[in-house]
């Protein structure tokens, strides 16, 4: 019996979006012409200030995610691997230093860098890897370091990365021969309020059922909110892109043809799988309907009254810098609230803070829900710790043990 | 009329032969897959039917499994082995709760519940440690038939360490055991133990509950199955058609 690959529904605002990245590129691309400076920043990292300068920011894991999805990444981490960064390293960083060793890649590597901005929410993997692009490119590095949290974050760890911001601000100062301007960092961050919160009603729309949007969608429309949150131009197409939702809702489009199960995704994608795993998945009549990586752009914690103070908080507080309890309240949570009946966790082999622990995650949040997950072992860009064969395997049983 | 199970693994192929009512398994045949997946199911397929003194147009269904079961033209389902072999294993021993899977390039582990309904999975990591590749790549390091090997380890007091988790590697610790003129049933006896050391770490993670059932080509190494015993502490049924527990399960799904 053959099986009909179901096709994933076009998002036509994808168009606005391939526009609204390519300028941003193409911007960043030719900064130094422009008389403009560049920083690369950690994705966890806060932006906001970036904007406040006229800095622009570009992410090197946005890049390695773009590595991945070309599966261009293997061929950058095998530069890096020869001048002596073990496999055992998270495959960004091994992909972006070959990246910048080599100007590899879809859009031939990134704009050198004026300064580099690490902050450590996300992982301890970011702190070497940046001063290693600091040696480099002989630029300044600026480190923001975020006091991992257990249950609730301290007083003093907020004051003291508030005071952290504060430093920041200054190194910002030196470096662009800019005066902080105080009234544009509110407009900047309230402008960033609304990319967060338009970015959190876009994925809430997938609450409906049908879904009208997975995660493949999201994977792709959440470089927005990483890169360019707190700008204009995100906000016009993420206005664009709930409206298309909302329209799907209103009409019972749904992204998986026939959607019949309805599932979680853990941990950041398998980028070089996305089309093969997408009509995998659709074939099966299964939708992610919400995942725990997009979704950590949604934060909540910010107030324009208080930008500096309200973003050191959401800054520390963010997924990866939380402890398992709060990382299975959240799957938890959202299993509920997109009536989930499972979920796939993808055991990252590069990712550590997010991998580490997943077992017991699983087993936590099975106890929780009563609902089974499959756990995947691969990694999200180099292809060759995956199997596919065995992986799309495990995909099709679990979706039977399902019904 | 009857019902058919096919079970295309990687090293061999299986067919069962049901009635119409699947209450009994009527007749069974295995070949070697080689090259051609779905030639081979045909193969196990036609060999079974004949048996039977039956015909292809004596089928009312037809359901594949395993690696090769999409390759099939002509089967009328197919699902995979995950949910076959914990149907056929419930079929073989109505109290099973855990099913321990080791067939030629994988091994799973399942726990089911009460009902018989899979409640949870897990299948070994992308590497042939704890399968019977393993088996066969270490059977061959010794010059021992694969059929035999399983009996030369019983009774050993001192299995010899095989300590590496990787084919390869563990390969060259058998060899140097070899060479260090170790008794050929302890290294045997040590190659069960590795193995059924993988398979044990499976079978904890989804939680072993009797009865404990084995199925697949593996099974029929008394090794390993008393190797696995003494770790996980609990008896193993296994049935003389263990290693047709997927096609019955398919055929059970028909
Ligand atoms: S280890 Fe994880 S958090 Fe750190 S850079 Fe890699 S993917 Fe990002």
């Amino acid at each position: 019996m053959s099986e009909e690959h179901g096709q994933r529904r076009e998002i036509r605002s994808a168009v606005a979006y391939q526009k609204l990245m390519g300028r941003y590129y193409a911007g960043a691309k030719s900064a130094g012409k422009d008389g403009r400076k560049v920083a690369w920043i950690t994705s966890g990292g806060p932006v906001e200030l970036l904007h406040c300068f006229d800095v622009i920011p570009v992410y090197p894991e946005n890049h390695g995610a773009m590595c991945g999805a070309t599966r261009m990444s293997v061929p950058l981490c095998e530069v890096a691997e020869e001048r002596g960064f073990s496999r055992d390293l998270c495959s960004y960083a091994r992909g972006d230093i070959g990246s910048a060793i080599t100007k590899g890649g879809p859009i031939g590597g990134l704009p050198r860098p004026d300064m580099l901005i690490c902050c450590t929410n996300i992982c301890g993997t970011v702190l070497k890897w940046y001063e290693e692009l600091s040696r480099l490119f002989g630029c300044p590095l600026f480190i923001l370091d975020t006091p991992f949290v257990r249950g609730t974050s301290s007083e003093h760890a907020i004051a003291y990365v508030e005071e952290q911001m504060r430093e920041y601000v200054a190194f910002l100062e030196t470096h662009t021969g800019k005066r902080f301007d105080e009234a544009l960092f509110e407009e900047v961050a309230a402008k960033s309020i609304r990319s967060i919160s338009l970015w959190r009603e876009i994925l809430a729309c997938s609450e409906h059922r049908p879904a009208p949007m997975n995660c493949f969608d999201a994977f792709i429309h959440m470089a927005p909110v990483v890169t360019l949150r707190g700008t204009d131009e995100i906000n016009v197409y993420y206005e664009q892109l709930l409206a298309e939702m909302r329209e799907r809702v209103q009409a019972g489009i749904s992204a998986v043809p026939e959607e019949r199960h309805r599932l979680l995704w853990d941990n950041i994608p398998i980028w070089y799988e996305m089309s093969a795993l997408s009509g995998l998945l659709a074939s099966l009549g299964a939708c992610l309907v919400a995942d725990t990586y997009t979704s950590a752009w949604t934060f909540e914690q910010v107030d324009v009254a208080d930008p500096m103070r309200t973003f050191a908080l959401a800054y520390t507080e963010i997924f990866l810098n939380v402890n398992l309890e709060r990382m299975v309240d959240k799957a938890v949570a959202l299993a509920e609230r997109y009536s989930a009946g499972g979920m796939i966790m993808h055991s990252n082999r590069s990712c550590k803070p997010y991998s580490l622990g997943q077992y017991d995650n699983a087993k936590a949040f099975t106890r929780r829900t009563g609902l089974p997950v499959l756990i995947l072992e691969a990694d999200h860009t180099d292809s060759r710790q995956y199997g596919r064969a065995q992986a799309e395997e495990r995909i099709r049983a679990f979706v039977e043990t399902l019904v | 009329m009857y019902v058919a199970g096919v079970d295309i693994g990687s090293l061999t192929a299986k067919a069962v032969v049901l009635g119409e009512d699947r209450r009994a398994v009527l007749s069974r045949a295995l070949v070697y897959t080689r090259w051609d997946a779905a030639a081979a199911g045909w193969a196990a397929l036609g060999e079974a039917l004949a048996d039977l003194g039956a015909a292809r147009s004596d089928l009312a269904r037809v359901v594949s499994t395993g690696y090769g079961r999409r390759k099939l033209d002509g089967s009328d389902a197919n699902f995979t082995e995950i949910v076959c072999h914990a149907r056929g294993a419930r079929f073989l021993e109505p109290a099973t709760r855990t099913v321990v899977d080791v067939g030629g390039q994988d091994s799973k582990a399942m726990a089911l519940g009460p009902d018989g309904k899979v409640a949870d999975f897990v299948m070994n990591e992308k590497c042939a440690a704890g399968t019977g590749r393993f088996l066969e790549v270490m059977a061959h390091a010794l010059g021992v038939d694969l059929a035999e090997f399983g009996a030369l380890a019983v009774g050993v007091a001192d299995p010899a360490r095989i300590s590496s988790t990787c084919t390869v590697f563990a390969e060259s610790e058998v060899v140097s055991h070899v060479a260090s003129g170790r008794p050929r049933a302890e290294i045997v006896a040590g190659i069960h133990e590795a193995i059924a050391a993988r398979v044990a770490s499976l079978a904890r993670r989804v939680g072993v509950r009797d009865a404990v059932m084995m199925t697949g080509g593996v099974a029929l190494n008394v090794g390993v199955v008393g190797a696995l015993e003494r770790m996980l502490g609990h008896s193993i049924a296994v049935h003389p058609d263990a290693q047709f527990a997927g096609a019955i399960g398919a055929a059970l799904l028909s």
